[in-house]
């Protein structure tokens, strides 16, 4: 049983500069070709401040704490049996390369379906930039199986 | 790069966006992705930790499915018009195999100028098998 006590949990704040090689290398892996990704002078074109940060990569910069699996060990899951359940994003105003972000997150709910079989982690974070702007917000659920790793 | 992005008024319900179709996920393209997102699971990228959870082998981020669904709205509606974007995995992506997405335009809402878009959206792989299953909204002029 994960640790419902841990509904409310806070991750440690998040201050971060969106770097660009990160985005460039993100873009080129999921196959993106839009030069608004990769190119300073498309983006300026495009009325940005830097290259675009690609929608889903936000994501990612959610998890860059020291250690990735914290939140898992404060709620006692093991990451052999986590999967990611379901992913939301809400988008209030373009992240670009260099943009300064504050990452807010916080579990915000830990419940069981199954008898207990599958447990899940819903995390909320909210995304501000250097002026307090709220830019994105995201909500995830992730799915821990209590079953997994029983089988080797 | 995508065409002009399409106008508000010229979208119809129950249009279908242009379907992506992509590679198959190869060991590299998961090596790419853990490295340039940050997510440094070992389940995507290192077999003996997958095998010790119980999977046959590594398997895709659910987060790789839904960039490429990202990809499919942004192709369509530009790359700053996505305003909320949900996902649902539901079944494990295995390394190798090559994915679809498809997306359908349910509802319109009109703004002062243009307006926003609901649109539905899965992936799913050469067997038709249901990956991701999700919803975004798009903002057109």
């Amino acid at each position: 049983m994960l640790n419902r006590d841990r509904i409310g949990w806070e991750f440690p704040v998040l201050r971060l500069t969106v770097d660009r090689w990160r985005l460039q290398q993100f873009a080129r892996a999921i196959g993106e070709t839009n030069p608004v990704y990769f190119d300073d002078a498309a983006a300026q074109r495009a009325g940005l401040r830097g290259i675009l940060m690609p929608p889903t990569f936000l994501f990612g910069m959610t998890y860059d704490l020291p250690d990735q699996q914290l939140a898992l060990k404060v709620v006692g899951a093991d990451l052999k049996g986590i999967l990611h359940g379901e992913q939301s994003f809400r988008y209030h105003v373009p992240i670009c390369a260099g943009d300064q972000l504050t990452i807010h997150s916080k579990i915000v709910d830990i419940f069981a379906k199954k008898g207990g079989a599958l447990e899940f982690i819903a995390r909320e974070s909210k995304v501000h930039g250097a002026d307090g702007t709220l830019l994105a917000e995201l909500r995830e659920v992730l799915v821990m199986r209590h079953a997994a790793g029983a089988a080797a | 790069m995508s065409a002009t992005a399409p106008r508000f008024a010229d979208v119809e319900i129950g249009f279908e966006l242009p379907r992506l179709e992509l590679p198959p996920i190869s060991r590299a393209t998961l090596a790419y992705f853990a490295g340039s997102s940050g997510d440094r699971n070992p389940i995507h990228l290192d077999v003996d930790f997958a095998r010790e959870a119980g999977m046959p082998d590594v398997f895709a981020h659910g987060m790789l499915v839904m960039a490429y669904a990202a990809r499919q709205l942004t192709d369509w509606a530009g790359p700053l018009s996505l305003t909320e974007f949900d996902g649902r995995f539901v079944a494990i992506t295995q390394v190798h195999e090559q994915l679809h997405c498809v997306a359908r335009v349910t509802a319109k809402s009109a703004a002062a100028s243009g307006g926003s878009v609901d649109i539905s959206l899965e992936a799913r792989n050469h067997a038709e098998e249901l990956k991701l299953s999700g919803r975004a909204v798009v903002r057109l002029g």
